[in-house]
């Protein structure tokens, strides 16, 4: 196998780089660069020089053993003066060395991977914990990436499997002292799967709001200073703003950090019967955005307006222009900044309120495999309402199941089945 | 330029030997048995029984192929019952106490009888090769027999070393001696080479049981088959008896544990985990107060009462005490201790799918000597290893088992991909395509298979082609037959009233719809026999799943087409642990898919050396 290395940080000036180094050639590679490497997981200051002994820098080294390193493989990681010319020299000199080869994009995490340092859950999250750009995305990354979801798969595996064990114990182990009817325990077992299979597919849609960002849609008559509130939130003329009304034609997005969630608010045209074929494809889109956003903004100038979208629930009304009209109303301007703060603060709350109810799952991947496997299992349970009669159909169902969360991680087979069959039962008549 | 006096070679009359044979002279092949002594073919070794779940399959299955392990079985069985018959027809497992007596007489007959088939008195030494090619073996007196195919079926003789206590004799199986000898010549071929252990019983004196005072389990009332071509018991029918340990017998084996060979230390093999010694039930479940026994009869004539759950290592004059201290026991002797027995095994990983072992063309081993345990396995390998090694001899493609077709496949492939830790048993639960791998299917989906090969007598050819006819016209009939949700709930069946038309093989599919349920509908119907009804119902009840589990199947299948190269360098493939490295090379794979069967081997590693075949064939291309 051969060994690989890489900038590890961001091209371009820094203060500091790091290259980075995975293979079974780690260390000796290292040591033709650095004469002699410092104690595994030690940091130690050593020159780095080229194969013809001229010096390229000064660095500090750290080197994990192999088993204990982020890739499971012997890895050294040299820490560098961030110039370009450096590191590319540097680069050439690792290049230079036979068994040695530029990493490809993604290899150390799959190498991780192979050697089983990460599962595939762990493997998503430390994708979406180098994209994190907001606080709550950071925690949900990082969530994920330090094994929750293994960790939570792991105990419904468990749980399953004792399942399994018990119905495959009726089935091969008929004529020894197992017990006959073993529904009762089942029963628990996936009740207890099920209602948390349930609340994780549920939050998915939170979490992948997490990763992607809420949408939240401005939404009111035409004329009503939808874009100035726009521009406002930004801080910038991110829409043209006019006096004539059905300037805004397309939907305008503006991404931002609200309290450390990502925010993307949606600028639309303003709602109204018209002629003009391009303000009425305009108005077509800003009803669709509007009614998938999470959360919409309604203004409305002096009475709200029968628009053909109607505020849910937790949606938001405000009067605009709020400068021109004196607080008898909750009111918001574009054009003077206030209610701004009270806006923004009740649209975080909203948010934030939703985002407690984020999984553990992340993904669409990981809600489709939940939920095959809670299909599988009430199947499963309305079989064994008759009794013990079709076992073997249940205990197919429950395999199904299994092997849906088993691709949320890794595997399980019939040998796992067998151990909590013998470690739970005398069997041997 | 060769002369063989032979095709193939057997060696060993137990169960793995005996299809071994019979199977490889069904296929044409000129064939020797050679055994000790002719009184030791078909020797229940152990307990007189035959088949059980997953056990009951392989019976069925071998049976499907013409193999002899079912009909000497029906014929010597004294008392049958059908495990599982409340429960669907894919767990259910027919099963049978057999006359030890008869079952050797059966079985002896049905060698002696086989056309192609000799059967020769002596001891293999040592195996005769030529250029690492097996060319015959040498028998004691260092004569010679020839030919291009010798099947091993040594059992528990490679080393075995028998233990009573703290006595231990070299020792096959009671009064029978090891093979060491030949055990140095299989050294020499560098096989991994593992221990195992197994246990019996003291056996009982039923004249000395008060059987008054015990539990009676009689068999079934209509006694199920093990050959599709059977009908009914041969043999008397007879009941066992049951009965309990209890605390007393617990704290007579709690205190003289020392003195067992298990815990006195005198045995390292590993022992299965389903049929525990005595000693290892008390110790490992040290909360259960009893234990159950089954007092099984080992023969009509035959006073010898074999207690089923009690194997153990103890010396005999504590056997003597925790016997007595059982309940129907008290005054009970004891006509030959219980012993456990030692022996190596060849890790089956150095096999084919054909059971041949890789790096000595010619050479098969099937049975206990691939680290399995039972009859109904050995016999099962002795099949597939008779079937091969006369395709060996005398030509023609291997005949290989699918775990998508056979119980026989999944076990081959068990063995030769995963190898073993404890003696192999077959499990119901080890078949991922359970539900279409019935014992009642059985010859449909292996019959068709001996035929073509060859391994089928025209007898069972022609009653199973009769069989399918009638059960093919009977389908055709029921699929031509529609009826509404109305004419259905009429005959008093739970239906959704959804107007939607249901053809009568789907509706067979519900669960309180019976064969009876159409004929009240469609009184032609009666015509069909009861067999045919009960077959295309169990059918009907798993249709649903099959469709399903076809997809299963077909990924399989598909991966089972992706062959590896015998040369694939894994070395060579990046990113493979070294772990996972270490075990490809040891199994070496013949397909991608044997290959994802091995443990630990994960869906990324896969990919990888799949893309490297791809790699190599696309350079060959260039």
């Amino acid at each position: 196998m051969s060994t690989i290395f890489a900038l590890a940080t961001a091209l371009g000036k820094s203060g500091v780089a790091v290259i980075r180094l995975s293979g079974p050639q780690a260390f000796t590679a290292a040591k033709m660069l650095l004469g002699s490497l410092p104690e595994t997981r030690v940091a130690g200051l050593r020159e780095v020089r080229d194969l013809n002994g001229s010096l390229l820098d000064q660095a500090l080294v750290l080197s994990f053993a192999k088993g204990h390193s982020f890739t499971g493989e012997e890895v050294v990681e040299l820490h560098l003066h961030g110039g370009p010319a450096t590191i590319k020299a540097v680069l050439k000199t690792l290049g230079d060395i036979g068994g040695l080869r530029l990493a490809e994009p993604g290899e150390f995490t799959r190498r991780a991977l192979e050697n089983g340092c990460l599962d595939l859950a762990q493997i998503e999250g430390l994708s979406d914990l180098l994209e994190a750009e907001t606080e709550a995305q950071r925690k949900q990354a990082l969530r994920v990436f330090t094994g929750a979801l293994g960790e939570k798969v792991l105990v419904w595996r468990q749980q399953l499997i004792r399942a399994a064990a018990l119905l495959e114990a009726t089935i091969d182990f008929v004529d020894e002292d197992v017990p006959v009817d073993v529904t009762p325990e089942v029963y628990t077992l996936l009740d207890s799967v099920m209602t948390t299979l349930s609340q994780e597919a549920a939050g998915v849609k939170i979490s992948e709001r997490i990763r992607d960002g809420f949408e939240v849609a401005i939404v009111g008559a035409p004329n009503v200073g939808k874009s100035s509130l726009l521009n406002r939130l930004a801080g910038r003329d991110a829409a043209i703003t006019s006096e004539i009304a059905g300037t805004t034609r397309d939907v305008i997005e503006v991404r931002m950090d609200l309290n450390g969630l990502p925010v993307t608010f949606l600028d639309t045209a303003g709602l109204r019967e018209t002629d003009d074929v391009i303000e009425g494809i305009g108005i077509e889109r800003a009803l669709e955005r509007a009614k998938a956003a999470d959360l919409r903004v309604f203004l409305y100038e002096d009475a709200p307006l029968a628009l053909p979208i109607k505020p849910e629930k937790s949606d938001i009304v405000l009067r605009s222009k709020g400068d021109l009209y004196d607080g008898d109303a909750d009111s918001v301007s574009g054009k003077t900044g206030a209610g701004l703060t009270e806006l923004t603060e009740k649209i975080g709350r909203i948010l934030e309120s939703r985002a407690i109810g984020a999984s553990t799952a992340i993904r669409e991947r990981h809600r489709t495999a939940i939920l095959q496997a809670v299909n599988a299992l009430e199947t499963a349970k309305a079989l064994l309402d008759n009794g013990m009669i079709q076992t073997e159909l249940a205990a197919e169902e429950l395999r199904t199941a299994i092997r849906a969360l088993d691709s949320l991680v890794g595997r399980v087979d019939v040998e796992h089945i067998l151990d909590e069959i013998f470690a739970s039962f005398c069997l041997g008549k | 330029m060769k002369h063989w006096d032979f095709d193939v070679i057997v060696v060993g009359g137990g169960h793995a030997g005996a299809d071994a044979a019979h199977a490889a002279a069904r296929m044409g092949a000129r064939t020797v048995l050679i055994t000790l002594s002719k009184s030791g073919i078909g020797v229940m070794s152990c307990n007189p029984a035959i088949g059980g779940l997953g056990k009951g399959h392989l019976v069925r299955e071998i049976d499907a192929l013409d193999g002899v392990m079912g009909r000497v079985a029906d014929q010597a069985g004294i008392q049958f019952r059908l495990l599982n018959r409340r429960k669907g027809p894919a767990v259910q497992g027919p099963r049978a106490q057999a006359d030890r007596k008869i079952y050797q007489q059966a079985m002896l007959k049905e060698i002696s009888t086989q056309q192609n088939l000799q059967v020769i008195e002596g001891e293999v030494t040592d195996l005769l090769m030529n250029n690492g090619v097996i060319s015959g073996i040498y028998l004691s007196d260092r004569s010679e027999i020839r030919a291009p195919s010798v099947i091993l079926t040594t059992g528990t003789f490679l080393r075995g070393i028998i233990h009573i206590g703290d006595a231990s004799t070299p020792g096959g199986r009671m009064g029978d001696k090891p093979s060491v000898k030949l055990a140095e010549r299989l050294d020499s071929f560098d096989l991994a080479l593992g221990r195992l252990k197994t246990g019996t019983p003291p056996r009982l004196d039923g004249r000395t049981i008060n059987w008054d005072v015990l539990e009676s389990q009689p068999g079934d009332d209509d006694p199920v088959m093990f050959s599709f071509l059977s009908r009914k018991p041969a043999a008397r029918q007879v009941s066992c008896g049951i009965t309990h340990t209890n605390e007393q017998t617990h704290e007579i084996i709690r205190e003289n544990l020392g003195k067992s060979a298990m815990y006195g230390g005198q045995i390292d093999g590993v022992g299965p985990r389903y049929c525990p010694s005595i000693e290892d039930k008390i110790v490992r479940f040290a909360d259960k107060t009893s234990h159950q026994i089954f007092l099984e009869p080992e023969g009509l004539d035959d006073h010898t009462i074999y207690p089923n759950g009690i194997s153990t290592s103890l010396p005999q004059s504590v056997q003597e005490e925790y016997v007595r201290s059982i309940i129907g026991l008290e005054d009970t002797k004891i006509l030959q201790p219980g012993y456990a027995i030692e022996y190596d095994y060849v890790d089956p990983r150095a096999l084919t799918a054909s059971l041949e072992v890789k790096n000595v063309p010619g050479l098969f081993f099937a049975g206990q000597i691939n680290g399995t345990t039972g009859y109904e396995e050995a016999a099962a390998q002795g099949l597939v290893a008779g079937l091969n090694a006369a395709r060996n001899a005398v030509g023609g493609e291997n005949i290989l088992f699918s775990r998508a077709e056979s119980y026989i496949g999944v076990m081959i492939d068990d063995l030769i991909t995963r190898g073993v830790s404890e003696p192999y048993r077959m499990f119901t639960s080890r078949a991922e395509f359970r539900l279409s791998l019935r014992a009642d299917n059985a010859d449909q989906r292996l019959t068709p298979k001996g035929i073509e090969a060859g391994c089928v007598s025209g007898q069972r050819k022609n009653a199973f082609e009769r069989k399918q006819e009638a059960i093919n016209s009977t389908l055709k009939t029921l699929k031509s037959l529609v009826f509404t949700p109305k004419q259905v709930a009429a005959q008093g069946v739970k239906i959704n009233q959804d107007g939607k038309r249901r053809d009568g093989y789907a509706l067979l599919a519900f669960q309180d719809v019976e064969f009876e349920t159409l004929i009240a509908m469609h009184p032609d119907l009666a015509d069909v026999s009861r067999e045919t009804q009960q077959q295309i119902k169990r059918e009907a009840t798993y249709a649903h799943y099959v469709v399903r589990q076809n997809k299963d199947v077909a990924a399989m299948k598909r991966d089972e087409a992706q062959q590896i190269p015998a040369d694939f360098d894994y070395n060579a493939v990046n990113g493979l642990s070294n772990e996972l490295q270490t075990k490809l090379q040891t199994v070496r794979p013949v397909t991608l898919g044997q290959a994802g069967r091995i443990d630990g081997m994960t869906p990324a590693a896969l990919t990888l050396v799949l893309a490297k075949i791809k790699q190599a064939t696309n350079k060959k291309r260039a």
